[in-house]
C-alpha cells in the first residue's frame, strides 16, 4: 500500500520537488509561500537556502539549473516583481536541469499589500504556468513542471493561491527519482544574452511557445467533465475548481491545469457542447479575456468581482440565488503587535515626536494601527528608504520624516535605498528595527541572524558595518526597549543634516526566551491613559485603573518608562 | 460530509485541534481537507480553521450556513463566526474573554451579553470553561484538547479513535496530560 499523509499544500510542493530529484532550492520568505522551503530543507539529499531577496533566489536557481541540477525558487506574488528581471531573460536562455518557479498569489490579501495576478507574468515572460487545485495535485504538478521544463527547455511557473497553499489534503508519497547532475556544456549562444544571441533565442522562444500551446491541448493536464445537463459549462482552475464541484455538481466543467498557455482549442470544443459558458476565476479576468480574444463567447466578471476570494457561498448566491447568512456585528479583532514587541517603544517615540514615518513591509507595518498610529506610508519591500529620500528631495530637506525598516527587509532591498540616500545626499534618518529575525512570516533566518535555513551557524552580515560601508557617518545603536535612549537618538539623528542610521536592537519577543516573565505591577494608577497609547495587548482598563495581564506580559518595561507617575513598577521594587 | 469550523485568537492552539481532527479523519478511513490562514492574521487577530471530512472532499473551505459544528476558543469569536453554523449545528464555546485591541483602547466595547445572545439564538450552544478544566488536567496549554474531548461527546465522534488521534498529534512526553485533558473534556458535557 502506498503511504498517504495529510499534508499542507506547500509541504506537498516541497515533497514533489524532492520526489522530482530537485537538488537546489532558493527562496525568500513570503506568505503564503514560506513553508515550501521550510519543508524542503528537512528532506534528505537536498540543498535549500534563504536568499536575501527573490531576485537572488531566482538567479541562484537559474545558476543551479544551468549547471545541470533540477532547481526551484519560491516566492509570494509580489516577490515576482523583484525577480522579474532574471525571469524574463531566463525564458530566453532556457535551462540545463529543470527549473521551476513557485509563485503564491494572495486573493483577499490575507497577508499582502496588493492583489496582483501573477498569471500575467507567465504570458508576458513567455514562461508556461501550471496551477494545481489541491495538495495532491500540487505535488503532481510540481513533478510535471520539471518534466516540462526539461522537455521544452524552459523555466516553468507553478502558481498557487492562499487557499491552496495553506490547505491540507491527503497526499500519496512516492520515492525520489535520483537525477544525476547533467554535465555542464559551455554554450554562449544559449546562455550569454547579449543582443546578437538574444535575437536568435527570441525566435526559439516563439517556436517553443507554439509547441507548448499545441501540447497543452492533448497532454491531459486540462480536462473536461460532462454531466447529463447541456446548459451550463464552467471554465475554472485552482481552488475555484473545488468550489465549483461543491456548489454546482450539475454543471459541465472544464478544468484548466495550464493557465499559460491556455488550451484554447479544447475550451472552444467544450464551449460548443454547452448553452452557456462561464469563466469563474479569482482576481483578474485573465482566462475570460484570453477566450474572448480568441472569439469564444463567455461570461465571467459580469458575475463576480475582481476583488477578494471566491467561495462556495458566492457561487451558490450567483447561480442558485441562495441567501448567504451574514456575520453578526461584533467588535473587530485586528492583528496587533505582540506584548513585548520591541517595535512598540520606537513607534511610541516617533508618534510623540510627531514625525512622518515612511514604513515598510513586516510586523512593524502594524505601527500604522491605532493607538500608535505612527506609520504614514507602506508600499513595498524596501520602499521606506527610497520614499524617505523622495520626501526630503521634494521638500528641499524640510520634511520632518524618518524611514523605518526591519532587519530582514533592509537586507532584502532597503540597503540599495540607503546607498542612494548617501550618494544623493538627502540627509534622511533611517531606523532599522533589528529584531534578529524575519518576524511576520514566522521567524525565518536571514544573512544577519548567524544561522542558515537548516539552522546551522553562518557568518553574520553586520548591519552597522554594512551601513558604514555604504558611507553612513552617523550611526547609533540603541536598545529598542530603552524609550529614553530611542528618543534621544531620534532627536539627534533628525537634527543631523547628513544621512543618519539608528539600529534599534532587541530580538522579537516571541523568540527571546530570556525575559518571559511579567516584571511589572501597578499601584495607585491615576488613569492618565499614557500607557494605553502603547497599544500593548497585555494592558487593559480595569475598574480602578489599568490592569496588566501577567500571562501576556513579558517584562519589556516600556510601560514602566512611559508612566509619568511611576505607578507601573518592576517586580520587586 | 462533515463541516467543522474552529475559531479563536492567534496563539490559542486552534491549529493543533485541527491536526487532531484531520488525523481522526484519516484513522476513520475518510478524505479530509483543512484550510487555515497564516501570516499577518495570526498576530493576535481572529483565527479560523476550516475542516471538512467525508468520502470525497472538494472545497477546503466551509461556507456560511453549512457547519455541522463550531469549536470556538473564545466567546466573541464564537459570535463572529456563528453564521457559518447550519440550523441544527453544535456550537461549543470555551468561556474565555480576550479583549481585542479596539476594546482595549476604548474604540469599541466588548459586549457583555454575548453568551446570552448565543444561547438564545443557537439551540445547540454549549459553554464550557475549558481553560479551567485544562489547568486541572495539568496545563492550560491543553485547553484545545479539552475542547476536543467535549466536542467528541457532543457530536458523537468515535471516542477511541479520537483518543488515538490525540496521542498521535501531541508530543510523547505530554501524552498522559493530554489524554487526561481529553477525558475530562469528554466528561464535562
Amino acid at each position: 500500500m502506498q503511504k498517504k499523509e495529510l499534508m499542507l499544500t506547500n509541504q506537498a510542493i516541497a515533497r514533489g520537488a524532492w520526489e522530482a530529484g530537485v537538488r537546489v532550492l532558493s527562496a525568500y520568505p513570503g506568505t503564503p509561500s514560506t513553508e515550501i522551503a521550510e519543508n524542503f530543507v528537512k528532506l534528505d539529499g537536498v540543498y535549500a537556502e534563504w536568499a536575501p531577496n527573490e531576485k537572488v533566489a531566482v538567479e541562484v536557481a537559474v545558476g543551479a539549473a544551468v549547471a545541470g541540477a533540477r532547481a526551484m525558487a519560491c516566492m509570494k506574488h509580489v516577490g515576482v516583481n523583484v525577480a522579474a528581471d532574471p525571469l524574463f531573460t531566463v525564458a530566453y536562455t532556457g535551462v540545463g536541469g529543470g527549473l521551476v518557479i513557485v509563485v503564491a498569489d494572495d486573493p483577499g490579501m490575507h497577508s499582502s499589500q496588493n492583489e496582483q495576478d501573477s498569471r500575467y507574468y507567465a504570458r508576458s515572460s513567455h514562461i508556461p504556468m501550471l496551477e494545481p487545485s489541491n495538495a495532491q495535485e500540487a505535488k503532481e504538478f510540481t513533478k510535471l513542471a520539471f518534466a516540462w521544463s526539461e522537455q521544452f527547455d524552459t523555466p516553468v511557473f507553478l502558481r498557487e493561491t492562499t487557499r491552496v497553499a495553506h490547505s491540507h489534503g491527503v497526499v500519496e508519497l512516492l520515492d525520489r527519482e535520483e537525477r544525476p547532475l547533467k554535465a555542464y556544456e559551455k554554450n554562449a549562444q544559449k546562455y550569454v544574452m547579449m543582443p546578437a544571441n538574444a535575437i536568435k533565442r527570441h525566435v526559439i522562444v516563439e517556436e517553443r511557445e507554439k509547441a507548448i500551446a499545441k501540447y497543452v491541448e492533448t497532454c491531459g493536464v486540462n480536462f473536461a467533465e460532462y454531466t447529463s445537463e447541456k446548459e451550463m459549462g464552467i471554465v475554472c482552475s485552482g481552488v475555484v475548481y473545488e468550489y465549483v464541484k461543491e456548489a454546482l455538481p450539475q454543471a459541465n466543467v472544464f478544468k484548466v491545469g495550464s493557465v499559460y498557455p491556455l488550451p484554447v482549442e479544447s475550451i472552444r470544443a467544450f464551449s460548443k457542447k454547452v448553452a452557456r459558458l462561464v469563466v469563474i476565476e479569482e482576481l483578474e479576468p485573465y482566462i475570460e479575456d484570453t477566450l474572448k480574444a480568441q472569439g469564444i463567447a463567455c461570461e465571467g466578471k459580469n458575475l463576480f468581482s475582481i476583488q477578494g476570494e471566491l467561495s462556495v457561498a458566492k457561487l451558490l448566491q450567483v447561480f442558485e440565488n441562495k441567501q448567504i447568512p451574514v456575520p453578526a456585528q461584533v467588535p473587530v479583532r485586528p492583528p496587533v503587535m505582540c506584548a513585548g514587541c520591541p517595535h512598540r517603544g520606537v513607534f511610541y517615540v516617533l508618534n510623540k515626536l510627531k514625525l512622518t514615518v515612511n514604513g515598510d513591509i513586516g510586523c512593524y507595518t502594524l505601527g500604522a494601527v491605532a493607538p500608535l498610529s505612527a506609520v504614514d506610508t507602506c508600499v513595498c519591500m524596501g520602499a521606506s528608504v527610497g520614499m524617505a529620500h523622495g520626501f526630503k528631495k521634494a521638500t528641499e530637506g524640510k520634511s520632518n520624516n524618518v524611514a523605518v525598516i526591519g532587519d530582514s527587509t533592509f537586507l532584502h532591498s532597503g540597503v540599495t535605498g540607503l546607498i542612494n540616500a548617501v550618494y544623493n545626499q538627502s540627509g534622511i534618518t533611517l531606523i532599522i528595527l533589528d529584531n534578529s529575525t524575519t518576524g511576520m512570516t514566522g521567524h525565518q533566518q536571514h544573512p544577519a541572524t548567524g544561522k542558515t535555513l537548516d539552522g546551522n551557524p553562518a557568518p553574520v552580515v553586520l548591519l552597522d558595518e554594512l551601513c558604514k560601508a555604504c558611507g553612513v557617518k552617523h550611526l547609533q545603536i540603541v536598545d529598542a526597549y530603552d524609550v529614553v535612549a530611542v528618543e534621544k537618538a531620534v532627536k539627534e539623528a533628525t537634527a543631523n543634516p547628513e544621512v543618519s542610521v539608528i539600529i534599534a536592537q532587541r530580538p522579537c519577543a516571541l523568540l527571546d526566551k530570556k525575559l518571559k516573565k511579567p516584571a511589572v505591577k501597578v499601584t495607585d494608577c491615576k488613569n492618565c491613559g499614557k500607557c494605553m497609547k502603547l497599544g500593548c495587548p497585555a494592558i487593559s482598563k480595569g475598574e480602578k485603573g489599568i490592569v496588566i495581564d501577567t500571562a501576556q506580559c513579558v517584562g519589556c518595561e516600556v510601560c514602566v518608562q512611559v508612566c509619568p507617575f511611576g505607578c507601573i513598577k518592576k517586580e520587586g521594587e | 460530509m462533515m463541516n467543522v469550523l474552529i475559531s479563536g485568537v492567534g496563539g490559542q492552539g486552534t491549529i493543533l485541534a485541527s491536526r487532531v481532527l484531520g488525523k481522526y479523519a484519516l484513522l476513520s478511513g475518510n478524505d479530509c481537507k483543512i484550510s487555515e490562514i497564516h501570516g499577518m492574521s495570526q498576530r493576535g487577530g481572529s483565527v479560523t480553521t476550516h475542516l471538512r471530512i467525508g468520502k470525497k472532499v472538494y472545497s477546503p473551505v466551509v461556507w456560511e450556513g453549512s457547519a455541522d459544528m463550531i469549536i470556538a476558543f473564545e466567546t466573541l469569536e464564537a459570535a463572529r463566526v456563528k453564521h457559518y453554523l447550519k440550523e441544527d449545528g453544535i456550537l461549543l464555546v470555551n468561556e474565555e474573554k480576550i479583549l481585542p485591541m479596539p476594546c482595549i483602547t476604548g474604540a469599541a466595547v466588548y459586549p457583555d451579553d454575548v453568551k446570552e445572545k448565543l444561547t438564545a439564538e443557537v439551540k445547540g450552544a454549549k459553554f464550557i470553561k475549558a481553560k479551567e478544566i485544562a489547568m486541572q488536567a495539568g496545563s492550560e496549554k491543553a485547553t484545545n484538547i479539552v475542547m476536543l474531548g467535549s466536542i467528541c461527546k457532543l457530536y458523537g465522534f468515535d471516542k477511541a479513535i479520537m483518543e488515538e488521534a490525540v496521542i498521535a498529534c501531541v508530543p510523547a512526553k505530554f501524552k498522559d496530560l493530554n489524554v487526561n485533558a481529553f477525558r475530562m473534556g469528554y466528561e464535562s458535557v
